[in-house]
């Protein structure tokens, strides 16, 4: 596991910037203004390529040997070990705390832009619990995160707490992105509620050329899923919500937290999805990240995976079978019957995921997920066991 | 910390009946099929359903979910939505959304054969005073583009439209030109036995991606009682046709269908062995319609409709077991009444749509220039009664909307309004039909516990829910298999 941040040596910064640590490669391609960007002194080509390059106005030097940076210029070292910040990444630096936060990383699977702390639900499992505070000022950082953002980032995650709570603001930075970013896929993490008038929904037509909403359903009525996220007329709101979107074109994943309740009537919520919500692009039934509210609720939650295999293959098969996609996120495959190992995805951001000692031993740890770093025994199904041989290894 | 209990969720107690409707199982007397107003559904225990209709249902206990997320119950309705409801009932009727998409365009009435139960009034082959003019396809070319509908499906039908293939070309040619500023999705069909047809008319056909759909009856001695020409020859012919259609068009491209006849009835299986071995992978089974010809002759050829689904129940076992066998074979009416069953989407028919497809679902213009909106309304008017026939085709197609035939039709064109079927449990999933009412009864509402129609439709229902339900999972997964893929491939039968 990764920390995100840390502690670092800084000096002469007069606010709190964000940066994007630049190499000769960022130098050369100008893309982005080295008013913004860190010059990576730790690099023995950066610093051989003479003074002249130090020389340009970069906002400050990145280095492990303050002496290298030129005299009365900005510089941050990073404690060995404490941190890994590479070229390309975007760091945020608060110099009063001697802070530096990483906010882009180069090459990982799941860059955000965190929208808010604050969220209109209250789910029993959320892995973030929300905060009720004004953290406005996020929506100016984020416009200014998007553009020190590799032009060629595959995508980005946009999340909180509840991004549409930010109202206009969300498509705010949604239009940043589609102006500065527009080979990258969004996917926004939402529940859709402020979605249920229609008049939101309409803001984001046209808008962005490849953005898909993550909109999580809990339940084929409104007790099962009200219950879950804690909000009475929560489901009438996001179901609403889901037909705004669609009216507004937009791209819809499902996402279903596979908690003891939910499995219960799965495949009865399958059957809600193909006949009211046809026109969904894919459905994601996730495993349980054993994090947050959710640790609070293991009796009512805990589920093991195990057991939930014939009804989890019943759900998959219906909605394939309909031409809904389907992954299954956040689930070992020693715990899944084989047959549904096609539609398992490696979903655990890169900086949360763990194999466990069992995992040593197995033929297809490559292909498997692999597990939360904060799991615990009593969230790992009794079932996790090395796989010694698949039945596709004959072939 | 604030979190809340389960039944905290649950609202105001108690639930209201959302509009159901039930049917008794014929197989299965203590059990019930309900169905919600959009045709979602459920089986449940007949004391279930009566303790749902009394106000008896525990929130807690799995039917209160089940069917409130069917739409058959409501409860609080302060946390509860109807949206999916309606948008279920919106995507059941999507077929109304853009007005007729099937034209059919009868450019003659000549035609080579003398079948008996000729739905057509067809004429001998030299009688050229029944073919469709140039001034009569030139007015049918702008109508059909006064109407809305962004996929238009032209079916040039007869008598033989081979006979006037002329016609077909210009009308083809019109069509084209006209649609490079209209731009809207085309799809031709040529209706055809396939005798006779030329080297040069297949590369025409082509070059303008026609699709051919033609009728096979059965096997050879069959076909050829059933379909007389003097030389005794027309299965050959058709089958030849067939071939060499596919040869230049692709297999996909020519579909064929029956007609059903009293001698048709005792060879299910031969009917079906016949379009395996052509290598057909969808078959027709079209019981007789009480029009034209067929209806002079029907005490000859007739049948009751008990009759036919003893038939039906064969062949559908016979389909079944080709399936099993590893190949694939659907029919194509349980195709559709299984998607409307297994699916909520609408579908391309457009002889069961409620409000009804005649007039809102396809237009004929018919060679002599007059409009109608159904090949029934057309057959009903050459045996001399008007009765549906919309106008000419150098009218307005408003004019033809506001025309007495049509107020006729969209009178009795509701099924969910007609006496009978605004209780029927498989409402949601049929139609009305006026026109056939019309012409079996005297009266376009017309008397469903008599009804010929109704009698079929629910026979049908009943079978494909009985085996849907009860039958092995291999027949269920091959039932949902011809479901499922009629939803991916709407429109075929709409030419049908």
């Amino acid at each position: 596991m990764q920390p995100l941040e840390a502690k670092v040596h800084c000096e002469q910064w007069p606010a709190s910037p964000l940066l994007k640590v630049a190499g000769l490669a960022e130098f050369a391609a100008g893309t982005f203004p080295p008013e913004r960007m860190l010059l990576d002194l730790r690099d023995a080509r950066v610093r051989a390529a003479g003074s002249a390059i130090c020389r340009l106005p970069w906002a400050g030097f990145l280095t492990d040997v303050p002496e290298h940076a030129p005299p009365s210029r900005p510089w941050i070292a990073v404690p060995q070990g404490a941190f890994k910040v590479g070229v390309g990444d975007v760091v945020e630096l608060r110099p009063h705390a001697s802070k530096m936060a990483l906010r882009y990383r180069r090459g990982s699977n799941n860059n955000i832009l965190f929208t808010t702390e604050r969220c209109n639900s209250y789910c029993l499992m959320c892995s973030q619990p929300p905060r009720e505070v004004n953290d406005g000022w996020r929506v100016s950082q984020l416009c200014d995160l998007i553009e020190l953002i590799d032009k060629d980032a595959p995508s980005l995650t946009v999340t909180g707490g509840e991004p549409t709570l930010l109202g206009k603001d969300l498509r705010r930075i949604m239009a940043r992105c589609a102006e500065v970013l527009p080979q990258t896929r969004l996917h926004v993490l939402s529940n859709g509620r402020a979605f249920e008038d229609g008049a939101l929904a309409q803001m984001f037509e046209g808008l962005h050329p490849s953005l898909t909403w993550g909109i999580p359903l809990y339940g084929d009525h409104y007790s099962l899923h009200d219950y879950i996220v804690q909000s009475a007329g929560a489901f009438s709101q996001t179901v609403r919500g889901l037909y705004a979107l669609e009216a507004a074109k937009q791209r819809i994943e499902l996402r279903v937290v596979l908690v003891e309740p939910v499995v219960e009537r799965l495949t009865e919520l399958a059957r809600f999805i193909y006949r009211n919500l046809p026109f969904v692009e894919h459905v994601a039934l996730m495993g349980t990240e054993p994090i947050g509210f959710a640790r609070a609720h293991y009796d009512d939650l805990w589920m093991d995976p195990a057991d939930m295999a014939p009804v989890l293959a019943k759900a998959v098969n219906f909605l394939s079978k309909r031409s809904i996609r389907v992954s299954l996120y956040n689930l070992p495959l020693c715990v899944l019957p084989e047959s549904l190992w096609a539609y398992s995805r490696k979903s655990i951001s890169d900086w949360k995921q763990q194999y466990l000692p069992a995992c040593e031993q197995c033929v297809v740890k490559g292909r498997c997920g692999g597990f939360f770093a904060w799991t615990t025994d009593k969230w790992t199904s009794q079932s996790v066991e090395p796989v010694r041989g698949t039945s596709c290894a004959k072939h | 910390m604030k979190f809340a209990a389960r039944h905290a969720f649950v609202g105001n107690p108690g639930y209201r009946l959302l509009p159901l409707r039930f049917r008794r199982l014929p197989w299965d007397q203590g059990r019930v099929l309900v169905t919600s107003m959009s045709g979602d559904w459920l089986i449940a225990q007949r004391n279930d359903l009566e303790r749902a209709v009394t106000g008896q249902l525990d929130p807690g206990e799995p039917l209160f979910a089940d069917m409130e997320s069917r739409f058959l119950i409501s409860a609080d309705p302060d946390r509860s939505t109807l949206a999916p409801l309606l948008s279920q009932y919106r995507t059941r009727k999507d077929y109304l959304a853009e007005g007729p998409r099937l034209h059919i365009f009868v450019v003659s009435l000549r035609c080579h054969h003398t079948c008996a139960y000729c739905q057509v009034s067809r004429r001998a082959v030299g009688q050229t005073a029944f073919d469709m003019t140039e001034s009569t396809a030139q007015h049918a070319v702008g109508r059909l583009f006064d109407w809305p509908a962004k996929t238009l499906t032209i079916e040039f039908q007869g008598g033989e439209p081979l006979l006037q293939f002329d016609r077909v070309q210009q009308l083809t040619k019109l069509i084209e030109q006209r649609n490079r500023t209209e731009k809207r999705a085309l799809r031709f069909v040529i209706a055809s036995t396939l005798h006779d047809l030329t080297d040069e008319q297949l590369s025409f056909m082509r070059d303008h991606g026609f699709e051919l759909s033609t009728s096979l009856d059965g096997p050879e001695w069959l076909h050829n009682l059933n379909r007389p020409r003097p030389e005794r020859d027309s299965y050959r012919k058709t089958v030849d046709g067939i071939e060499r259609g596919r040869r230049v068009l692709g297999d996909d491209a020519v579909s064929a269908l029956t007609t059903l006849t009293r001698r048709s009835l005792q060879v299910p299986k031969e009917i079906i062995d016949e379009y395996r071995k052509l290598g057909f992978h969808s078959i027709s089974l079209r019981p007789l319609s009480p029009y034209g010809f067929a209806r002079k002759t029907g005490a000859r050829h007739g049948y009751t409709i008990g009759d036919f689904l003893k038939f039906y129940e064969v062949a559908l076992d016979r389909l079944l077991q080709v399936n099993r066998n590893g190949y694939f074979l659907e029919e194509t009416y349980t195709r559709m009444l299984l998607s409307l069953l297994l699916t909520p989407f609408s579908h391309g028919y457009v002889d069961l749509r409620s409000p009804t497809g005649a007039g809102l679902g396809a237009v004929v213009y018919d060679y002599d220039g007059r409009v109608y909106p159904s090949d029934e309304a057309r057959m009903l008017a050459a045996m001399g009664d008007h009765s549906f026939a919309l106008g000419q085709v150098d009218e307005s197609i408003e004019t033809w909307m506001s025309s007495p035939g049509m107020q006729r039709i969209l009178g009795a064109g509701v099924a969910e309004a007609l006496p009978t079927c605004a209780d029927c449990a498989y409402v949601p999933f049929c139609g009305a039909d006026p026109i056939d009412h019309y012409a079996r009864q005297g009266d376009s509402i017309g008397h469903r516990p008599t009804s010929d129609f109704c009698r079929k439709q629910m026979g049908l229902f009943d079978t494909l829910l009985r085996r849907w339900e009860q039958g092995s999972s291999e027949d269920r997964d091959i039932l949902e298999g011809w479901a499922l893929r009629a939803t991916c491939r709407e429109g075929v039968l709409e030419a049908a």
